[in-house]
């Protein structure tokens, strides 16, 4: 589409820097341009974008990256309640926490592949999770997460018990005089960031981490990562170890999540441990799967698309059905809203269950792949009927250049 | 000049001897060419070369270092190249991925974190790449993606992906296996033609047509030892030889 | 000692749900080749047929009684269950044993849902990637829960055991040691019943035609298939048999753990981990794993253990699982070569 050109590269990173810069106006009709959501869009985008690189890019599938998320949640609001609430030195400690969680867990997990990998990473997650809500209380406060509190009286007797749980530090932040009574916001260098300026840092990190990843998908690395999800026999008989590579490419997508916990912690900070659930994990699958897998724009679209009919579909209620379908009958009225209630509000994981299983059986390759179908179709009728299927199942990976050669000859 | 030295290498599954006491010295700029009845253990002593399999007991030297205990990705490094019976590539990359990946794994070697450079940056190792497509005969497609090639292309790719390396030593399973004549003889052709650059090669391979067109030397293993070795036209004229075949057959 | 034993007693009934699990999952894995995610919600389904069979059950007729009144005056409301009004004390009789009774609901039912299953979804994911076989069951599994949850809430419902086994058996005394060994009669009944179908699970697959015909195919399905024999039928009937399992499993543990809509999540994680302990594709072996990592788990919790290992109790399953899987990547049991690597 946009050529595997550098020129082609840098297009792409303006537009979607545009796009996802002008979301607050261009979604407003949607009604989703207001920033809790928009913010949604952008933190989860991340977390795609970091999981296809180790999922899209080496084809192993982890069922444990929401572990990640949670660890870089937690860091960062150890940073905001014992150092500071500005939010650049959480983010950076997050990222280098869930870096070093990563490197520990993939060491061991990358010594099996195929489904072995998948239930490693799963037990590992697990162990985190059940670990996050017992033994680890004093460092996560167990059910009641961890939580921005008031700061502890500054005249400490020597008798006084610090419940670093309970009562916050924020060592830098007074050391410059920065005292607030109450419960205080993250800032970036004292700007808020509630509201719109949440929304744009969280955009301004995906910019950068969409722009990493598509230097990473286009260097040597990407395309010895792809080589192991082709044939990992062959690429060991060609004199790569390929072991080094999947555990960078497992370290860079964990340092992902990190990133993505870290921008949670800093629109809300609460950090909970069941952001690190298997089924958060799954979430993030999901939304790889539904956007296309191995491809750039795929991961950032599915989570898009997950968390605005989330938003959509969960807060439908039978009062605005029966509006909906007030047109119809009495009777097929009643049918109509108890049927379609079934995959609204509270039901929408239904709807989510469904469609994910939708995807997997006709459409592989995510939206992408649908997109270049429909686009393959299109320039078939067009110009030339005799040319090669542009709908097969490699038209959507980034790999295929013969698509690409020929649509910029 | 000996380029490899096997010596008194035994590997056995379970009861089974697939290899016993083999010795072999294959000579720098030889073309060795192993023969023998199906299931003498050539495909088993050629895993042993490359790291697939361990034998139980004896040395595989290379050059004067031992090829045991190290991974295949390691044997690699050190200048073996191996073709495979059925083609191991990148079956859903385009064919000068398919040949760039393995020139950048001589040029950049087992692992080097280049996460930032474009690919498309590296002119050098992509023009090479694209000399080397060149002269397998598969420069027209170098942007096709491999799972498109016929069963031969796929060969010759993979044989471009290890002549890319400038390997010392290439082992080639059976590189004809399943081709038609002319494919077979295209093959030899193009084995000639890179036997000018002087690389050391080692062969398994039932089709005696192949063998005699290239072999400089041959073994012949039979029920995991060798039990001749010479010239083509020695071979040829051997009983031993000969009983091993027929003789395997009328039992 | 006696607190030993109890953790070993305590260890059989979770053991006991592993076990069933895994088996069906090692039965699915083996013929079919199929990574079930969905297994777990087999075994919750399974679990909401004995609540909806109490349900039904109980399902009742209500009567104002003529001559007593509430303080307030209204008539004092009579709820007989119709199976009483029909059938009297064997009606109440029925009510009573509605968990183990559910049974007669599980077996055909999860029969039809396994077979439909393999039939309409799984036979077509047998030639794709696992990836893709774990994810599109993960997907069938939300759906399945999600269902369940429309129907039947999303809080546990807890399900009362039969009143002869509701209390407590005083096993110390019979084995002498000592009155506090007691350990809930319905605990021992599942462990009982687990061994049983385990063992008809076994029985079946050694002594009958049909069985060796399943058994040879999960050796190696093309020379069966190359005998003239429809493999993938018979491949079908296993997956039910699977589910029936997983659907047994779960209804008999419904008096242990009251389930709600995710029950089968939180034991399918643990029936993975289960399978690759075992080693994957070996029954025997997730029959083994069940039982032991049910025990384990069962003593990591004791506080002794628990004083010396803070949270040991948590994670002990997925420790086991890493520490078998890097030192023995075939499982406990499992055949060489079988998803090794």
């Amino acid at each position: 589409m946009f050529g595997n050109s550098v020129r082609g590269d840098w297009i792409l990173l303006l537009v979607f820097s545009v796009v996802v810069l002008t979301l607050p106006i261009t979604l407003a009709p949607i009604g989703a341009a207001y920033p809790d959501l928009l913010q949604k869009f952008a933190i989860f985008g991340l977390f795609a974008i970091g999981f296809n690189i180790l999922f899209g890019l080496t084809g192993y599938l982890s069922f444990g990256h929401a572990a990640f998320l949670g660890v870089g949640s937690y860091a960062s609001v150890w940073v905001f309640k014992l150092f500071t609430m500005d939010v650049l030195p959480a983010v950076m400690f997050s990222i280098l926490i869930a870096g070093i969680f990563a490197l520990v867990i993939g060491y061991v997990s990358l010594r099996r592949s195929g489904i072995y990998f998948s239930i490693l990473t799963l037990a590992f997650a697990q162990m985190s999770y059940n670990l996050a809500y017992s033994v680890l209380t004093p460092l996560t406060n167990g059910e009641t997460a961890l939580q921005i509190r008031q700061l502890a009286p500054a005249d400490r007797g020597p008798d006084y018990v610090l419940n670093l749980l309970d009562e916050d530090l924020r060592l830098v932040d007074q050391m410059f005089g920065v005292v607030e009574h109450g419960i205080p916001i993250t800032n970036l260098f004292s700007l808020k960031m509630s509201g719109y300026p949440g929304f744009y840092f969280c955009a301004v990190l995906l910019i950068i981490g969409f722009f990493i990843a598509m230097r990473i998908s286009r260097s040597n690395f990407g395309m010895m990562l792809r080589a192991i999800k082709s044939n990992q026999t062959r690429l060991n008989y060609t004199g790569i170890n390929t072991r080094p590579y999947l555990l960078a490419a497992f370290v860079i997508s964990g340092m992902y999540a990190g990133l993505a916990g870290a921008s949670m912690a800093v629109t809300d900070p609460l950090a909970g441990a069941e952001r690190m659930q298997w089924t958060a994990s799954g979430e993030v699958v999901l939304m790889t799967i539904l956007g296309g897998v191995g491809t750039l724009l795929g991961p950032v679209l599915g989570a898009a698309i997950i968390k605005y009919f989330e938003n959509i579909f969960s807060s439908i209620n039978t009062g605005i059905l029966e509006n909906l379908f007030s047109f119809l009958p009495s009777g097929l009225q009643e049918v109509f809203v108890v049927v379609v209630g079934m995959f609204v509000g509270s039901g929408w994981h239904l709807t989510l269950g469904l469609l994910f299983m939708i995807i997997v059986i006709f459409l592989p390759g995510g939206m992408m792949e649908g997109f270049a179908r429909l686009f393959g179709l299109f320039r078939r009728n067009k110009n030339d009927p005799a040319a090669p299927a542009a709908a097969s199942g490699e038209a959507a990976t980034e790999t295929s250049r013969e698509q690409k050669t020929s649509g910029e000859g | 000049m000996a380029m490899l030295e096997v010596a008194d290498v035994n590997k056995s599954f379970g009861g089974l001897h697939a290899l016993s006491a083999v010795n072999l010295t294959v000579k720098e700029g030889a073309v060795h060419a192993i023969i023998g009845p199906n299931g003498a253990g050539k495909s088993t002593l050629l895993n042993c070369f490359v790291g697939r399999l361990v034998p139980d007991s004896g040395t595989v030297m290379f050059n004067g270092t031992s090829l045991i205990g190290m991974n295949p990705y390691e044997i690699n490094q050190t200048g073996v190249a191996r073709v495979f019976q059925t083609p191991e590539i990148f079956e859903d990359l385009s064919l000068i991925d398919n040949v760039m990946i393995p020139a950048f794994a001589k040029a950049d070697g087992a692992f080097r974190l280049n996460a930032w450079r474009h690919v498309g940056s590296r002119t050098k190792i992509r023009a090479k790449a694209e000399h080397a497509l060149e002269d397998v005969g598969l420069a027209d497609q170098r942007n096709l993606v491999c799972s498109s090639l016929s069963r031969g292309d796929k060969r010759r790719l993979e044989l471009a992906m290890c002549l890319i390396q400038d390997p010392k030593l290439l082992l080639l399973d059976e590189p004809t296996a399943g081709m038609s004549r002319a494919d077979t003889n295209a093959t030899i052709d193009l084995l000639k033609k890179i036997g000018e650059r002087g690389i050391t090669k080692v062969i398994i391979e039932h089709d005696m047509h192949v063998v005699f067109s290239l072999a400089s030397t041959i073994s012949v293993l039979a029920q995991g030892t060798f039990i001749a070795e010479g010239t083509p036209e020695e071979i040829k004229g051997s009983r031993v030889v000969q009983e091993a075949y027929l003789g395997g057959e009328q039992e | 000692m006696d607190a030993i034993f109890l953790q070993f007693l305590n260890g059989l009934d979770k053991g006991g749900a592993y076990a069933l699990i895994a088996l069906g999952l090692t039965l699915a894995f083996g013929t079919l080749g199929i990574v079930n995610f969905a297994h777990g919600a087999l075994f919750m389904l399974g679990a909401f047929c004995a609540v909806a069979f109490n349900k039904l059950i109980n399902l009742d007729q209500v009567v104002l009684d003529p001559v007593l009144k509430t303080a307030w005056g209204t008539p004092i409301e009579i709820r007989t269950p119709y199976v009483e009004t029909w059938f009297g004390d064997f009606g109440a009789f029925l009510i009573n044993y509605s968990v183990p009774m559910s049974i007669l609901l599980v077996i055909p039912f999860m029969l039809l849902v396994g077979v439909v299953m393999e039939r309409g979804l799984i036979k077509h994911f047998y030639n794709r990637p696992h990836a893709d076989q774990i994810l599109v069951t993960f997907g069938l599994a939300i759906v399945l829960q999600e269902i369940v949850k429309h129907y039947f809430g999303a809080n546990p419902i807890p399900q009362p055991a039969p009143d002869i086994v509701s209390g407590s058996a005083n096993i110390g005394l019979w084995l002498g040691l000592g009155e506090n060994v007691v350990y809930p009669w319905w605990r021992l009944v599942y462990f009982g019943f687990s061994a049983f179908v385990i063992f008809s699970v076994f029985a079946f697959l050694q002594f009958t035609t049909f069985g060796m015909v399943v058994r040879a195919g999960m050796r190696d399905r093309e020379t069966v298939a190359l005998m003239g024999i429809n493999i993938e039928r018979r491949f079908t009937i296993v997956f039910g048999l699977a589910a029936v399992v997983a659907g047994l499993a779960g209804a008999m543990y419904t008096p242990i753990l009251p389930p709600d809509y995710h029950i089968g999540m939180d034991f399918l994680v643990l029936s993975f981990v289960v399978v690759v302990v075992g080693g994957m594709g070996s029954l025997g072996g997730a029959v083994a794993a069940g039982f032991l990592l049910g025990i384990l788990q069962s003593f990591a919790s004791m506080n002794e253990v628990k004083s010396l290992f803070p949270g040991i109790d948590q994670i002990i399953i997925y420790l086991v699982a890493v520490v078998i899987l890097l030192v023995r990547p075939r499982g406990l049991l499992g055949r060489k070569g079988v998803m090794e690597d």
